[in-house]
């Protein structure tokens, strides 16, 4: 088979398994009126797709500090933090990100994806051993192999299996990194990060914690699930994103272990990408203020998504194991879940479009997303919408 | 499970891939895992998990890379369950 013939296998299997349906990927936004509403096909549509969870995206303060820093320092910086790329902005940054989460020291990546992909690769090398949960994101699979370490998963989020794949390593769990999620971005739901931890420490292995959904969303001033079970000093790495309730672009590692800033060195992702621009850095600065300050939004944000989530509850849908701010539809067929999707579009209502293998266990998510913008008529009407399309596809 | 053998592995995969495959596709030896079988990378992951637990090993995703056929696959279980003894 030719490389150009592998695209077209890929093709035709996405085609057929969504006849018709391939116009609900990469949707175009042609216009952005707010953290809740865009223009789609020439029509107002309600934004329950994103990953604005504090809906920051139209903050004055942010915008302001952008502007500024592009006016100070340009659009770019055109180069690696190892080279012309290390800007006094980023350097403050990661100091704000170790003050925040009261570590020792942090790395800003220039996104999340490379956040994990140069953490873990620069952690693990061959013969070491990855210990992922199945339902892990495509980052850390990706930094897994990336790093030539032996890469087993457990089941999703259960502790005894977590425990017996640990048993059967031997010796080798001590050269072993467990990954997991604060909030996992499918269905939504927590980690048992006490009982990883209790795991990591009996069996003398590492753990990487992905805040990249939990950031701003978990914990008194929204670290995300470390500071939610008062873990912050059991992690040993937790890495991050800008790109969701800080409402920028990039990532980041904070741990109190002295030797992440040798990471600096030995990461490629790290190394050999340009650095964030200077709007980026600034713009996030700005977030992460409001963002460990945002009690008030915080406490918004989880009223919308419990009432989204127990009226979708109430109507008789399967949604997923714990409320959040990811409120996921479980469907059994892809048929089933473009249906809705496109049910929702007709109302006005963007969502997002889940199928296998992106979905777990195979089934296929209408994942709705929520945020401390949306209002509770919003959420109301999004909950009637949804209860009419229960009566008509069930 | 003390004593394995390749063939009794090799059975024991048909079986639980015909599970995931299209009702009156028969599963060989030689089926390729990817193009002829054509389950997500999901379901054949899961299906390693399995296995793992039903050999008492421990299977790396990244050993995969050079699994085609479902024998590739009963061969690499072999050798892993042989060199945990």
């Amino acid at each position: 088979m030719s490389l150009l013939e592998k695209l077209d296998r890929a093709a035709a299997a996405r085609k057929a398994q969504l006849p018709g349906g391939i116009g609900a990927f990469g949707i175009p936004i042609e216009a952005i009126y707010s953290a809740t509403e865009a223009r789609i096909g020439g029509r107002k549509i309600l934004l329950l797709g994103t990953n604005n969870y504090l809906g920051l995206s139209f903050s004055t303060e942010c915008r302001e500090a952008a502007h500024a820093a592009i006016d100070a320092e340009g659009t770019g910086t055109t180069g690696s933090r190892m080279a012309n790329g290390n800007y006094s902005g980023h350097r403050a940054l990661e100091a704000e990100f170790a003050d925040f989460y009261h570590c020792r020291s942090s790395i800003v990546f220039t996104t999340g994806y490379q956040a994990n992909l140069g953490t873990i690769s620069a952690l693990l090398g061959k013969g070491d051993v990855a210990l992922i949960d199945g339902d892990s994101h495509a980052s850390i699979y990706d930094g897994c192999i990336l790093s030539g370490a032996d890469v087993i998963r457990f089941r999703h989020n259960d502790r005894d299996d977590l425990e017996k794949r640990l048993r059967r390593l031997g010796e080798r769990s001590k050269n072993t990194l467990i990954i997991v999620e604060g909030i996992y971005s499918m269905l939504g739901d927590q980690a048992p990060l006490a009982d990883i931890v209790n795991l990591k420490k009996q069996y003398g292995s590492l753990l990487l914690l992905d805040e990249a959904h939990s950031l701003g969303v978990l914990g008194e001033t929204g670290q995300g699930l470390v500071e939610k079970t008062g873990l912050n000093q059991d992690v040993d790495f937790i890495t991050g994103t800008f790109s969701k309730s800080l409402c920028g672009i990039g990532g980041y590692c904070v741990s109190n272990h002295e030797q992440l800033d040798q990471m600096r060195y030995v990461s490629h992702p790290y190394i050999f990408t340009a650095s964030p621009s200077p709007a980026t850095i600034a713009a996030t600065r700005a977030a992460l203020k409001i963002l460990s300050a945002g009690t008030e939004l915080r406490k918004r944000l989880w009223q919308n998504a419990e009432q989204l989530y127990s009226a979708l509850k109430n109507i008789g849908y399967q949604v997923g194991p714990q409320p959040g701010p990811i409120v996921a539809i479980i469907l059994d067929s892809p048929e089933q879940a473009l249906a809705m999707w496109n049910g929702l579009m007709a109302a006005n209502i963007y969502v997002n479009l889940i199928l296998p293998p992106a979905a777990p266990e195979g089934k296929s998510l209408v994942r709705c997303s929520i945020n401390a913008a949306h209002t509770p008529e919003q959420i109301n009407y999004v909950s009637q919408v949804l209860s009419e399309l229960y009566a008509k596809l069930h | 499970m003390n004593e394995v053998t390749q063939e009794e592995i090799l059975k024991l995969l048909c079986q639980r891939l015909t599970g995931l495959a299209k009702a009156d596709f028969e599963i060989t030896a030689e089926t390729n895992l990817i193009t002829q079988l054509a389950i997500d990378s999901i379901k054949l992951l899961n299906l390693i998990m399995e296995i793992e637990d039903n050999f008492d090993i421990s299977v790396p995703v990244n050993a995969l890379t050079d699994v085609i056929t479902v024998r590739d696959l009963a061969d690499l279980i072999y050798r892993i369950k042989s060199e945990s003894k």
